[in-house]
């Protein structure tokens, strides 16, 4: 299937590009991502892709929109405030462009649903846009188990961090971090702050790793961890080993299925995201 | 001597293992740090007995949260 006259002009800037041109594009609109957490980090990632015409964008999260989400998460306004997220980021990308389709998922991701919600459109590849290490080892532990890429991020005050894990391709999450954090031990955004603009910075980095996937151009950020102090500006590649001995993705695993971590206080009736 | 703790040049009067190093970079949380040398894993009851020679490149890799607070 052809693009439109439309869709020649909307993605002209992406066709223009030897990388892409328009079966890239087409492979764009094609192209199936899932989003976990439409938070600081999905918030921009699911709006640049958005844009970028992937053609199936599935958005998982359980919370609703809180006044003070609005510094940073972007894909929802004012407006928006008691609304669920989902809702209110599908309605942002309805708006923005409808070539998009977009799949909700009214839930918090456990050991018991995940592998579904990934197999429920055959995602091509996943954003992980948690808070919390226990969804940030399960994320990464189904991805192993499934044999999906997906893109590991993380902020927190003036700092980021991202890594790509592509199956078979490099270390994965849990190559790095053996296994969670005690509860608590590692500050949230909520208890340390954020800039505001740390997920706009490392959440398109994290769409720009999907785009390069469904496009197959460049080179990922598999076996590396990125990481950034806006403070001093400083952008570092750390190069990282894939572990043999790794628990998941090593030679010989001793998780074989997903199970659920202790997670943190979950205080339903006061969720600020 | 000097080693490089996450790019930046740091000067040491003597040779130090790991887990000095962790408190003279002046790491933060150190007991969930995930320490690399010359790009390779230390484990973490190898901390103690890993000492940093003059030259070596050292990261500490810190657990990073944020985005949708789930909590």
């Amino acid at each position: 299937m052809g693009l439109s006259n439309e869709q020649l002009e909307r993605y002209s800037r992406h066709i223009i590009l030897s990388q892409v041109g328009g079966k890239g594009q087409q492979k764009i609109l094609n192209g199936k991502v899932l989003i976990i957490g439409t938070g600081g980090l999905g918030a921009p990632a699911a709006m640049y892709l958005a844009a970028a015409g992937v053609g199936t964008i599935g958005l998982v999260d359980y919370d609703t929109v809180d006044l003070s989400n609005l510094q940073r998460q972007i894909i929802h306004q004012t407006q928006d405030v008691g609304k669920a997220k989902i809702i209110s980021g599908q309605e942002t990308i309805a708006a923005m462009n409808p070539d998009v389709t977009v799949h909700t998922y009214d839930e918090m991701v456990a050991a018991a649903n995940i592998k579904d919600i990934i197999n429920d459109q055959d995602y091509d590849f996943i954003i992980d846009g948690t808070d919390n290490f226990p969804a940030k080892f399960l994320i990464n532990d189904a991805c192993v188990l499934l044999q999906k890429p997906f893109s590991h991020a993380g902020i927190i005050r003036f700092e980021g961090q991202t890594m790509t894990y592509v199956p078979g391709q490099g270390p994965c999450y849990r190559c790095v971090f053996k296994e969670p954090p005690p509860k608590d031990a590692v500050p949230t955004c909520r208890q340390a702050g954020v800039l505001g603009v740390m997920g706009g910075v490392i959440g398109t980095l994290q769409a720009t790793e999907a785009l390069k996937y469904i496009l197959g151009v460049g080179e990922l950020l598999t076996g590396y961890l990125l990481t950034y102090n806006a403070l001093t500006m400083n952008f570092r590649k750390v190069k990282l080993p894939h572990q043999k001995d790794c628990a998941i993705c090593g030679e010989h695993p001793t998780i074989t299925e997903l199970t659920d971590y202790e997670q943190p206080t979950c205080n339903l009736k006061n969720k600020k995201g | 001597m000097k080693v490089t703790v996450n790019g930046q040049t740091l000067e040491l009067e003597k040779p130090v293992n790991i887990e000095e190093l962790l408190v003279l970079a002046k790491a933060e949380q150190p007991e969930y740090v995930t320490v690399q040398k010359n790009d390779e894993f230390i484990k973490r009851e190898d901390f103690a007995i890993t000492t940093v020679a003059d030259g070596d490149n050292i990261e500490f890799l810190y657990f990073m949260g944020g985005g949708a607070a789930w909590d």
